[in-house]
C-alpha cells in the first residue's frame, strides 16, 4: 500500500466514524421529552458498551471457555490446565516467582519511597532530589530493562578480559570473581526485581511527599511539644497520617507487580527459572501453542488482581470520603 | 510552675532586615497569666513560638525558672501548647489525644487514664472521651485542645490565639473559662491574642507589642488609664482612645475648632518636636449644654443598646479632625446637628507626636 493510499483509508475511516455519529445523534434527536433524554444517554453510551463488549467482555468469557480446552482448543479438558499450574514443578517455580516478586516489590519500593520522602523533605536539594529517583518511571520497561542488563553484563573471567557491567566492575574491585548475575538461582530473580523496584520506589516517593506535606504544621509541632523524637514522629504521626496514601500505593504497586511481564521477557525471557505469570501466560500462548495452559494463566491472573483492585478502589474512596 | 524571663530576646527571620521580635525584655511571675496583645504581625505569636523553641533565638535568652532554655529542643521544655487551629491528632481518639504526651513520657496505662478523665470531667469531655476529632464540635475541639495541655501539668501554658476559631458568643464564654481554669490550677500562661477587649478581661497583666517592639507590660486597668505611648493608647480600649495632633507655638493654648486647651508645663519642656497628640476616651466626652467644649458636627450616632457612639467632626477643624464619644442611648443627638463636647480635664492624655511617648503623668 502506498502512502497516499494509507492517507485514503485513513479518510475514509474517520468519515466513516463521523458518519456512525451523526447517525446515531439523529436518531436520538428524533426523541422528545423524559423518554428523549434517556434515548440519547443510551444512545451515547451504546457505542462505548459495544466495544467494551467486544474489545473486553468476549475476550474475558473466551479466555476462560478455552482455559477448560487442551492446548489446540479442541477438546474439553475440565480442569487439567489448573490442575498442570499447580503440580507440574515449572510451573509451580513461575508461581513461587510470582510470590517473590508480589511479596518483595511493593514493600520494598514503597519503603524506599517513603524513607526518601521523609529523607529530602524541606532539604535544599529536594526538587533535584526528587526529580532524580523520579525520572525511571518515564523510562518505558523494556527501556530499563535495558539500562539493566548492561549493568548485570558479564565477561568471561579469563586473561585480559575487562567486565564492562558495573556490577560486576564493582563485584571485582571489591576483591569477589564475575559473575553471572541473570543466570544463578534463585537470586536472578531478585536481580530482576530490583530493576521493578527502580522503577517504582520514585512513584512510591512521589505519592508519599505529598502526603506527608499535606500533615500540617500544627500537628508535627503539638508532637514536639508533647516530647516526641524523630522516630516517634515516624511512628505515631508521619505514618498514621499517610496511611490511606500507603495502602493505595502498596496496591498499586502490588497490582503492575502481579501483571508484571516486559522486564521478564526483556532480560531473560523467562529462562533460569524467572518465569511468572504474566510472562509465562505469553510463552505458553505465542510459543509454545498451548492455547489452554495460557488461558488458565491468564484466567489466574486476573483472579489474582480482582482482590487488590477491589482494596485499592474501596481505600482511594475511604480516603477521598474523610 | 515556674516563671518565664525574656531576655533580650531576638527573631530575625531569614532575608529579613528588622526582626520579627526585636530584644524582647519580659519578666512573667509563677503562675502569672500573662497576655501578649498586638495588632497582626507584631511579632507576638513569634515570641510565644520562641518561648515553645518551635522557633529559634537569633539573640538574648529565654529562661524558664532558673533553666536557659535559649536553645534546648521543644520537648524537653516540658511546655504544653494550644494551637488557634487546636492541633489534634486526627487519627487519634480524645482520651488517646489528651494522654498522648503522657504515653510518650511512659507513664503507665492506668495513670494516663485517670489524669486524661480528670482532666475530661474538668472540661466536660467525659462522654466524648473515645470519639475522633473530626466527631466534635468547634468548641469541644477546643476543650480537647486544653485538655491535652492541662493532663500534662506542665510548667509553662504556651496559648497561641485558642478562642479565634468559634463563634462570638461561645468565645465570651470559654474566655472566662480559660481564665478561671488557668487561675484554679495557677500554671504560669502565656497567652497570645488580637483582641483586646480578651487581652484586658483574661490577663492578670498585658504586654502589647508593636512592630516587634514591646511597648508595654502593665496590669489592664493600669495600662487603660496611663498608656505609655500613643500606640498603646489607641490599641487598648474599644472605641480606641480619640487621637488628635496639634501643632505647638510657644505658651499659646491649643486650639480644637473654637475649644482652647493649653499643655502642661511639664508636658511643654519634655515636647522634642514642634507638634503634640492629645488623647481622650469616647467615655471622657461629655455633651455639655452651655456651649463650653469642642464644636463638633455629628456625622453619624451607633446605638448598642445599652450605650450610643457619636461619631463627628470639629467644626472649623482639619477633616481629619474627627472624635468619637459615648453618650446617652436614651436621648442621643441628631445626624447633622451641631453639639459640643467637653472633655473631662483629668483624663485628657499628652503624647509627644514625634517620638510618641508620654509627656504628662
Amino acid at each position: 500500500m502506498s502512502t497516499a493510499e494509507k492517507f485514503l483509508q485513513m479518510g475514509l475511516a474517520i468519515l466513516l466514524f463521523v458518519a456512525v455519529v451523526a447517525v446515531v445523534l439523529l436518531v436520538a434527536g428524533r426523541f422528545k421529552g423524559r423518554n428523549g433524554d434517556r434515548a440519547v444517554a443510551l444512545a451515547f453510551l451504546l457505542p462505548t458498551a459495544l466495544a467494551l463488549g467486544v474489545g473486553l467482555v468476549y475476550p474475558a468469557l473466551r479466555t476462560i471457555y478455552f482455559s477448560f480446552f487442551d492446548a489446540q482448543g479442541q477438546s474439553f479438558a475440565g480442569f487439567d490446565n489448573y490442575q498442570q499450574i499447580f503440580t507440574d514443578s515449572d510451573q509451580l517455580t513461575v508461581l513461587r516467582n510470582t510470590v517473590l516478586w508480589v511479596v518483595i516489590t511493593p514493600f520494598l519500593a514503597t519503603g524506599i519511597g517513603l524513607l526518601y520522602a521523609i529523607l529530602v523533605d524541606r532539604a535544599k536539594f529536594e526538587k533535584a532530589a526528587k526529580a532524580l529517583i523520579f525520572l525511571p518511571m518515564a523510562i518505558s520497561f523494556v527501556g530499563a530493562s535495558i539500562i539493566w542488563k548492561f549493568v548485570y553484563e558479564y565477561r568471561p573471567d579469563q586473561g585480559s578480559i575487562k567486565q564492562i557491567g558495573l556490577l560486576n566492575q564493582l563485584w571485582t574491585m571489591v576483591g569477589g570473581t564475575p559473575q553471572q548475575w541473570l543466570l544463578n538461582e534463585p537470586w536472578n530473580n531478585l536481580f530482576l526485581i530490583i530493576v521493578m523496584i527502580w522503577i517504582q520506589a520514585g512513584f512510591a516517593m512521589t505519592i508519599l511527599s505529598a502526603a506527608i506535606k499535606a500533615i500540617p504544621d500544627d500537628i508535627t509541632e503539638a508532637a514536639r511539644l508533647d516530647g516526641v523524637g524523630p522516630i516517634g514522629m515516624f511512628r505515631y504521626i508521619t505514618v498514621p497520617s499517610i496511611r490511606p496514601a500507603l495502602v493505595v500505593v502498596l496496591t498499586t504497586i502490588g497490582i503492575a507487580t502481579l501483571k508484571v511481564f516486559d522486564i521478564v521477557r526483556t532480560m531473560t525471557g523467562g529462562q533460569f527459572n524467572t518465569s511468572v505469570v504474566a510472562n509465562e501466560f505469553y510463552s505458553q500462548t505465542f510459543s509454545a501453542d498451548n492455547q489452554g495452559l495460557g488461558a488458565a494463566l491468564a484466567v489466574l491472573l486476573f483472579v489474582l488482581v480482582l482482590p487488590i483492585v477491589f482494596y485499592n478502589i474501596r481505600q482511594l474512596r475511604a480516603s477521598e470520603g474523610r | 510552675m515556674a516563671t518565664v524571663t525574656f531576655d533580650g530576646a531576638t527573631r530575625l527571620y531569614d532575608g529579613s532586615q528588622r526582626p520579627a521580635v526585636d530584644a524582647l525584655d519580659l519578666e512573667i511571675g509563677d503562675g502569672e497569666f500573662l497576655v501578649l496583645v498586638g495588632p497582626s504581625g507584631c511579632g507576638k505569636s513569634t515570641s510565644l513560638r520562641m518561648l515553645a523553641g518551635l522557633e529559634p533565638v537569633n539573640g538574648g535568652h529565654i529562661r524558664i525558672g532558673d533553666r536557659d532554655v535559649t536553645h534546648v529542643d521543644p520537648s524537653d521544655r516540658d511546655i504544653a501548647m494550644v494551637f488557634q487551629t487546636y492541633a489534634l491528632y486526627p487519627h487519634m481518639t480524645v482520651a488517646d489525644n489528651m494522654g498522648f504526651a503522657l504515653k510518650i513520657a511512659g507513664k503507665s496505662k492506668e495513670d494516663i487514664r485517670q489524669r486524661v478523665e480528670e482532666a475530661a470531667k474538668i472540661l466536660d469531655l467525659t462522654d466524648y472521651l473515645d470519639r475522633k476529632p473530626k466527631a466534635l464540635s468547634g468548641g469541644q475541639r477546643q476543650r480537647v485542645a486544653m485538655g491535652r495541655a492541662i493532663v500534662r501539668s506542665p510548667q509553662v501554658f504556651c496559648m497561641d490565639e485558642p478562642l479565634s476559631n468559634l463563634d462570638a458568643k461561645l468565645r465570651v464564654a470559654t474566655r472566662t473559662q480559660i481564665a478561671s481554669l488557668q487561675r484554679r490550677l495557677a500554671v504560669t500562661t502565656v497567652y497570645v491574642t488580637h483582641d483586646q477587649v480578651e487581652a484586658m478581661t483574661m490577663g492578670d497583666r498585658v504586654a502589647v507589642l508593636n512592630a516587634g517592639v514591646l511597648q508595654q507590660v502593665d496590669k489592664p486597668r493600669a495600662m487603660y488609664d496611663r498608656p505609655a505611648n500613643a500606640f498603646v493608647a489607641g490599641f487598648i480600649g474599644s472605641p480606641a482612645m480619640n487621637l488628635l495632633t496639634l501643632p505647638v507655638e510657644g505658651d499659646a493654648p491649643l486650639h480644637l475648632g473654637t475649644f482652647e486647651l493649653s499643655l502642661p508645663r511639664e508636658g511643654r519642656t519634655a515636647l522634642t518636636g514642634g507638634e503634640v497628640t492629645v488623647g481622650v476616651r469616647p467615655e471622657d466626652l461629655t455633651l455639655s449644654a452651655d456651649g463650653a467644649g469642642i464644636p463638633v458636627t455629628v456625622e453619624l450616632v451607633e446605638e448598642l443598646g445599652s450605650d450610643a457612639y457619636l461619631h463627628g467632626s470639629v467644626t472649623g477643624g482639619s477633616a481629619s479632625e474627627l472624635l468619637v464619644a459615648r453618650v446617652d442611648p436614651k436621648s442621643p443627638p441628631e445626624k447633622g446637628s451641631q453639639v459640643h463636647l467637653a472633655p473631662r480635664p483629668e483624663k485628657v492624655h499628652w503624647f509627644d507626636t514625634a517620638t510618641g511617648l508620654r509627656l504628662v503623668d
